[in-house]
């Protein structure tokens, strides 16, 4: 792998335009990776999914050259309809269009970063990767005050033209005092057997609003990872609402700090998976200052050998007095082979605080479809009412009624 | 003065702290394969336990120790301990208590755990441990006439080999961690119990484990196996003097119930836990485990841990046989500077198995606590279930308690629950009581008591109401 990674940064470089300094620390980056490698088993954040042993057996051997010269036609028929959106169109990891047509134009400002190199503060070898191979990276700004009229879909779109490749994405959000963002992120692929490695950073200020939706809802044999970063000030609200569903594999990362009072974060997620997938979400709410909140509600429905992980940690500092952290994971195993794996995690150092966690997985209840089944519906129907119910829970959280009847639609769930 | 003020000033400075005097026959300092012999061969074992014991140091030059764990401590220096200690007058095994150095039946006195005949009162069965050997087992004759085998197992070896050949190491392997593999090396003495087929203990089977010598690492092993039918109720309790260095305790214990068998295995772990400042104590690095081998087998542990400078234990359960129970109860309190990183496994492996787990972990002053436990459903275990909860709760900002399950199910037919908390104690909960007229401290002592309760339950009598007091006492100086 060696070789062909210092092969293909060789090539990418060539096409980027650069500073001197910045190619030294993309080399740094590269070296790094090269280094520690893919993520493995051994390391504590992955030991229910060995990134490495996935890739081994899914893709074989990866390449990392992407030729982004020439631009792809964007194509309209994936865009949502019915409902009025700011597009940015990712195509085989290359932007393609930045569109903010519903909004003011001196409200938004979009910033190219190329040439500034983020320090994450999470120490896989990912985001070195991520460093060292992403070209363009823009930041966009939300100025005070300025609240976005429709949300912004970012569609992530690969199509067959690639294969075996490694797509590494990035793009920084600023939303200042009092501002707020609709995001979605669409997952939307029909290439196979890539690997996509997508960073986000977002940096809250004062009353601001982020809601945030992921879904990945299109089959797909591609394997994901995606990072989260959020940084929030006073009174910051941050909602993230993941639907983990098409990819062959898929690790959400959700990374959040609290920094300032009165700041709140809530994370949801459905897994809804068949098929021998591996899906894995991975949240870490730092509480770092007093008052301050955070909720995470994750729900899984297992069929076919399909395996699902999630890891949850809620941190609370010695300062953070008077948090309030709640967490609960709910599963439920449809198929003898599927698997079901959680490591709910409390690490506190405060006295005055409210932090439970709760995790159950089991089959569905047989008193309950036997209950609906006395009123005359059939064992699937029943089987389907109860997932249908247990999932709209979730749904039933975002706090956005457009978005929210959306990804109802989307997933196909019933009030 | 009240009673229970005074109880509180005798135990403030650790009650157990004392040293006795006593002339020790030593191993030479250091760990190799001539401190191995030397300890097989004072012990006259026969050559399958030498061979035992160096099979496990073969495996032990190669592994690592962990470094996993939430509480760090210096690297321990394996070749500056003494390995093996003894009374001297234990040389020549006194034949009755009547033959037993004085000296050493006033220490055992002054710990309140009586060896001589007045014991007879309480109806438990002591087995004595006093740095690396077995000092004095009661009860004896009673018990052989139901054919039940309680003693050291330095005499099991040499007396009942089958047995021991058969179940050491069966559920601990030579191969197994740093520390189980260190302990399978260099043990030096433990209890040996075997329950015979349809006999339910009559009395309660207990070890009394101290560390004396300086310098001195205690490596004990403990042996439980319940044939089919029985039932055995087994306690432990520890204690060391107070010293500034840390000494290291790594014990193994192995228990195997067979089909319809059921152990109950109790723990009251007061080591010395180090001064105010966190000097000194004992390092408490303990492998547990237990084996339901037969179907409808139950092990039970339960643990109040309160001393110890580090504690570092997971007592397990392995339900292999079908429709067998695992359950554990456990109290963590952490003071001062102590550490405790503790909990438990359930492996579940037969059909309809069940698993329980109540863990309670109280942490003040500037300590450090976590619950790190694995409940792992295999894909064969077909309607199993566990439920399982934990809480903590605080006192002051300094200390931190930390929640770590492993919950893995790969079973559709099989329910999981898993629920945790953190929390202070309310004020509401202490403005109650104060109103009625407790003082904060006293306040403070009964709604932990309350908190605990589920747990204290789950003990035999005479370890509830030390233990209680244990609880009320180690938190002394926490409140206000």
């Amino acid at each position: 792998m060696k070789e062909q990674l210092q092969k293909d940064f060789d090539n990418s470089i060539k096409n980027f335009s650069l500073s001197q300094k910045d190619i030294e620390i993309k080399k740094f980056c590269l070296e790094s990776f090269i280094d520690k490698g893919f993520p493995n088993r051994k390391e504590e954040d992955w030991k229910f999914s060995d990134l490495n042993q996935i890739i081994k057996n899914n893709i074989g051997e990866l390449s990392f050259y992407n030729d982004q010269t020439s631009t792809n036609k964007v194509d309209t028929s994936v865009f949502v309809d019915g409902l009025e959106h700011n597009k940015i169109v990712f195509i085989n990891g290359r932007i393609e269009k930045i569109d903010f047509e519903y909004e003011k134009k001196d409200q938004i400002e979009i910033i190219d970063q190329s040439e500034t190199i983020n320090e994450f503060k999470n120490s896989n070898s990912l985001s070195d990767l991520n460093n060292a191979f992403t070209n363009k990276c823009f930041k966009i700004l939300v100025k005070k005050g300025y609240q976005l009229v429709k949300p912004l879909i970012i569609y992530h779109t690969t199509n067959t033209k690639i294969w075996s490749k490694n797509i590494n994405l990035r793009l920084n959000f600023e939303l200042d005092k009092n501002s707020s963002l609709r995001l979605i992120d669409l997952f939307n692929d029909t290439s196979e057997k890539n690997f996509l490695n997508i960073f986000y950073n977002f940096e809250l200020k004062e009353n601001a609003v982020l809601k945030n939706y992921k879904v990945d809802k299109f089959e797909n044999k591609n394997i994901k990872y995606s990072f989260n970063n959020i940084d929030q000030d006073k009174n910051s609200i941050s909602e993230t609402f993941i639907l983990s569903s098409g990819s062959n594999f898929s690790k959400n990362e959700i990374n959040c700090n609290l920094n300032g009072v009165y700041a709140s974060a809530f994370v949801n997620g459905i897994f809804s998976l068949n098929n021998h997938k591996h899906h894995e979400i991975r949240s870490i709410i730092n509480h770092l200052t007093e008052n301050t909140k955070s909720y995470q509600l994750i729900k899984s429905v297992l069929d076919q050998s399909s395996k699902a992980v999630y890891q949850g940690k809620i941190f609370v500092n010695s300062d953070a007095q008077k948090t309030d952290g709640y967490q609960l994971s709910k599963a439920i195993l449809l198929n003898k082979e599927s698997e079901f794996n959680a490591k709910p995690e409390l690490e506190i150092y405060a006295d005055d605080v409210k932090c439970s966690h709760g995790s159950a997985s089991g089959s569905l209840n047989e008193d309950s479809i036997f209950y609906l089944m006395s009123r005359g519906l059939s064992y699937q129907q029943s089987r389907e009412l109860l997932i249908n119910g247990f999932l709209l829970d979730v749904v039933e959280k975002i706090t956005d009624s457009e978005i929210k009847n959306l990804i109802k639609n989307m997933i196909g769930i019933k009030e | 003065m009240d009673k229970r003020q005074k109880e509180i000033n005798d135990l403030k400075d650790y009650k157990y702290g004392f040293s006795t005097d006593i002339e020790n026959i030593q191993a030479p300092k250091g760990l190799n394969e001539d401190v191995i012999k030397f300890i097989s061969n004072i012990k006259k074992e026969p050559a399958w336990m030498l061979e035992f014991r160096l099979k496990a140091f073969e495996r032990f030059k190669v592994l690592k120790e962990p470094d996993w764990q939430k509480p760090k401590f210096p690297k321990i220096d394996y070749q500056d301990l003494y390995y093996y200690s003894a009374p001297k007058s234990m040389k020549d095994k006194p034949k009755s208590l009547d033959e037993l150095d004085p000296k050493l039946l006033e220490t055992y006195k002054k710990l309140g755990i009586p060896l001589q005949e007045q014991a007879r009162l309480n109806g438990i069965a002591v087995d004595a441990v006093f740095d690396s050997v077995s000092v004095a087992t009661t009860f004896k004759d009673e018990l052989t006439k139901q054919g039940i085998i309680f003693c050291p197992i330095s005499e099991a070896i040499q007396n009942h080999p089958e047995l021991v050949k058969k179940y050491l190491g069966s559920v601990i392997p030579t191969s197994d961690h740093f520390f189980a593999t260190l302990n399978s090396a260099v043990f030096t003495d433990g209890s040996f119990v075997y329950i015979p087929e349809g006999v339910r203990c009559p009395m309660e089977l207990s070890t009394y484990f101290r560390i004396n010598a300086s310098n001195t690492g205690q490596f004990e092993r403990t042996l439980i196996i319940a044939d089919k039918g029985s039932y055995v109720s087994y306690l432990e309790g520890c204690t060391a003097p107070m010293r500034d260095e840390n000494q290291l305790h790594a014990a193994n214990v192995e228990l195997i119930a067979l089909d319809d068998a059921e152990i109950k295995y109790s723990t009251v772990q007061n080591w010395y836990p180090g001064d105010k400042d966190g000097k000194g104590g004992i390092y408490n690095f303990v492998t547990k485990r237990g084996l339901c081998k037969g179907k409808n087998s139950k092990i039970s542990w339960t643990q109040v841990e309160t001393g110890s400078a580090i504690t570092w234990k997971y007592p397990s359960c392995i339900l292999k046989g079908d429709n067998s129970v695992g359950e554990f109860y456990s109290i963590a309190i952490t003071n001062n500077y102590q550490k405790a990183d503790t909990g438990t496994k359930m492996i579940h492996l037969g059909k309809n198995t069940k698993s329980k787990i109540i863990s309670k972990g109280i942490s003040a002053g500037s300590s450090d606590m976590t619950y790190r436990g694995l409940v792992d459903i295999s894909s064969k275990a077909k309607n199993s279930n566990n439920y399982t909860q934990c809480d903590s709760l605080l006192m002051g900002n300094k200390c931190g308690a930390h929640t770590v399950p492993y919950i893995k199910n790969k079973n559709s037919e099989s329910n999981i629950a898993h629920e945790a908390t953190t929390s202070k104690i309310s004020e509401e909960q202490l403005h109650y009581c104060q109103q009625r007229g407790l003082n904060p401290e006293e306040a403070v002592g009964l709604i932990v008591n309350g908190f605990c309760k589920e747990v204290l339950q789950q003990l035999p009598m005479e370890f509830a109401v030390e233990a209680q007091k244990l609880v009320g006492i180690s938190l002394e100086g926490s409140v206000g």
